[in-house]
């Protein structure tokens, strides 16, 4: 069977959920063989192993933690060379989405980011996405070169499949341009404890009714409660009351997950853009008329003040 | 020596508006109103930035697109960009971003550059790539999604605010950077502006002009196909209750219902 390289996103040797649900697509047209580069590259073996990577190809040299993007480009299409895929897959994260783009003009190669679904096809891997705000749904193929695929995290379930997962050392040298950008400086994100925004089965948003920054507290105790994430709009977030990195929407994050619940958001279509394919919405707002109630599975008419803090103690008392 | 900035602006289709595809599954641009795509107005605040602490700087605002774009191109002049450039060509109709990025690629060589400044994504096609592939045509740096930026002595600086981390970014020009919507509030055109735009030089080019050939681009020359295109089913009506003082234990009864508690 042809295989499919799977580009791994990890955080020191911790895979990344979006990765070990990309080995499940990839079993759909291939075999995978993983890539991983970076500190910690070789950690990532026993949790790709155990999703189905038939083998993990590794990297690790300072280039890839002091130089942006191209050192992993640079490796991506090392590894595109020894192995001859069907298919090269990678999360669609920011970064993932530059490399992936950079390796498909390298190789000739159209490429498709952002698909939500992914199957095998006569004319080659068949990539659903979602357009307009994900008002439409397409269906596309790369048509020229090996297709160069970026697919958004919960676009599938990650599912359990022993693999060999042998570690094999990939060679890579580094192109002219690997130095070009140079990262001065790193300050990495604090964790809050609360789940990824992108990963999380559930999300819990605030947007301008939240109205202040020490009023998320609210959101947030919301959150725990469900074992959610938080999430705000723009609005909130340009006021200075959430971080930008919980944003939600075109020029935030785009979540996809079980449930989605907002709290004083309008539902703007840059906003709908990021949350609209999740699975189950619920809203509180106080205006009735707030587009908001155009995509609600469940709707509440009402002052998040009050809804919100019930909605945390009625979630509390029932799981005991 | 003048510092020589190009800022790609995209010409999209009204975000508020009813988008959909045309019948060859390419993104209808007849019937939604076009606009200079918002994130790109970013692209050319911070251009005009640049450029005002720069000693000496000539701003060019570059766009491929149909005839309408030109409407993209003149509110970036009426911001403060200095000249503009138009390709625009048939057969450029249906290309993919793979061929754009060559479209750029070339016109920017041509136009001549020390920067290249590209909004952080278009807001119709939404993928976010285009810049990187700049940069890999180009052979130049990539400093892409910047929240902060800034010029000096020949070395381009940003801020680039990442998922599990901030990055603090450096390279030398010439090279392609990408800004984000966080990078600080866009301009509105002054009357002012607005008239000294209509005199300002904008220059057609088209594929001949760039060295291109029609089957390098195109539909046909995409190197990726849409087959099908539906429109997404309306979300089923929900239910929706006016709090009464039991709203939060409704919703609760709800969420309990569909086992999420
Ligand atoms: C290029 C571009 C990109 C953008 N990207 C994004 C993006 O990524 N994400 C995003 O979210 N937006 C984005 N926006 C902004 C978007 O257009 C909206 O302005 C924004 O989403 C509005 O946020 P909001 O719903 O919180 O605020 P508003 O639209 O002001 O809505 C606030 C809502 O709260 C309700 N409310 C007020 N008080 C209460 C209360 N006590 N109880 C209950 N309800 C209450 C009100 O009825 C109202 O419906 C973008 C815009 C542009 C132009
Ligand atoms: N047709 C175009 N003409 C000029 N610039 C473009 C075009 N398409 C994309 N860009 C630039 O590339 C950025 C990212 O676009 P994209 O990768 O399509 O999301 C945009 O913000 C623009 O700066």
């Amino acid at each position: 069977m042809a295989e499919v390289l799977v580009y791994v996103d990890h955080v020191d040797g911790a895979v990344r959920k979006p990765t070990l649900e990309l080995l499940t697509l990839a079993r759909r047209i291939g075999e995978p063989v993983a890539v991983a580069v970076g500190a910690g590259a070789e950690a990532t073996a026993p949790a790709l192993a155990e999703h189905g990577a038939t083998r993990v190809l590794t990297a690790d040299a300072p280039e890839f933690a002091d130089y942006l993007v191209v050192p992993k480009v640079d490796a991506l299409q090392a590894a595109y060379e020894a192995v001859s895929p069907a298919a090269v897959l990678v999360p669609s994260s920011a970064e993932g989405k530059e490399i992936a783009a950079r390796l498909a003009v390298r190789i000739g190669s159209g490429i498709i980011t952002d698909a939500v679904d992914l199957e095998a096809g006569d004319n080659g891997p068949v990539a659903t996405q979602s357009a307009f705000a994900a008002s439409f749904t397409t269906k596309s193929r790369v048509s020229k070169g090996t297709p160069v695929i970026t697919v958004k995290p919960n676009s599938a379930a990650v599912e359990a499949a022993p693999a060999a997962g042998a570690v094999e050392a990939l060679a890579v040298t580094f192109s002219a341009q690997a130095t070009g950008t140079k990262v001065v400086s790193r300050t990495p994100r604090e964790s809050t404890g609360r789940p990824e925004l992108t990963e999380a089965a559930i999300v819990v948003s605030g947007g301008r009714g939240v109205n202040g920054a020490e009023n998320f507290a609210i959101i947030e105790a919301l959150a725990d409660s469900l074992g959610a994430a938080v999430g705000a709009s723009r609005a909130a977030v340009d006021a200075g009351w959430y971080p930008h990195s919980n944003q939600v929407g075109q020029t935030g994050k785009s979540v996809s997950p079980q449930l989605y619940i907002a709290s004083g958001i309008s539902g703007a279509i840059q906003h709908r853009a990021g949350m609209q394919t999740s699975k189950t919405i619920v809203a509180i707002n106080k205006d009735a008329e707030a587009p908001i109630f155009d995509l609600v599975d469940y709707g509440v008419v009402g002052d998040l003040f009050d809804v919100v803090p019930q909605l945390t103690d009625e979630v509390q008392a029932r799981k005991g | 020596m003048s510092l020589r900035i190009v800022v790609c602006v995209k010409y999209v289709p009204d975000a508020t508006g009813d988008r959909h595809f045309a019948d060859d599954l390419t993104v209808d641009r007849d019937d939604v109103d076009g606009l200079l795509s918002e994130l790109d107005e970013y692209a050319v605040e911070q251009a005009l930035q640049i450029a005002d602490e720069a000693d000496d700087a000539e701003i060019t605002v570059l766009t491929v697109g149909p005839e309408d774009a030109k409407d993209a191109l003149r509110k970036a002049l009426s911001m403060g960009a200095d000249k503009a450039v138009h390709v625009e060509d048939d057969d450029l109709h249906g290309t993919d971003v793979v061929g754009t990025s060559l479209v750029l690629a070339k016109a920017i060589e041509k136009t001549g550059y020390d920067l290249v400044v590209c909004g952080m994504a278009s807001t119709d096609g939404t993928m976010g790539v285009l810049p990187a592939l700049l940069a890999e045509r180009l052979n130049v740096p990539q400093v892409t999604l910047l929240s902060e930026v800034s010029v000096d002595g020949g070395v381009v600086k940003g801020r680039r605010d990442g998922d599990t981390a901030s990055e603090q970014l450096e390279a030398s020009l010439p090279a392609v950077v990408s800004v984000t919507d966080q990078s600080g509030e866009a301009r509105y055109p002054s009357f002012k502006g607005i008239m000294a735009a209509k005199k300002k030089p904008v220059e057609s080019l088209d594929l001949g002009d760039l060295d291109l050939d029609a089957d390098e681009v195109g539909l046909e020359g995409a190197w990726t196909a849409v087959d099908s295109a539906a429109e997404r089913p309306a979300r089923t009506a929900g239910t929706i209750v006016k709090d009464e003082g039991e709203g939060g234990k409704q919703l609760a009864e709800f969420l309990a219902s569909q086992k999420f508690i």
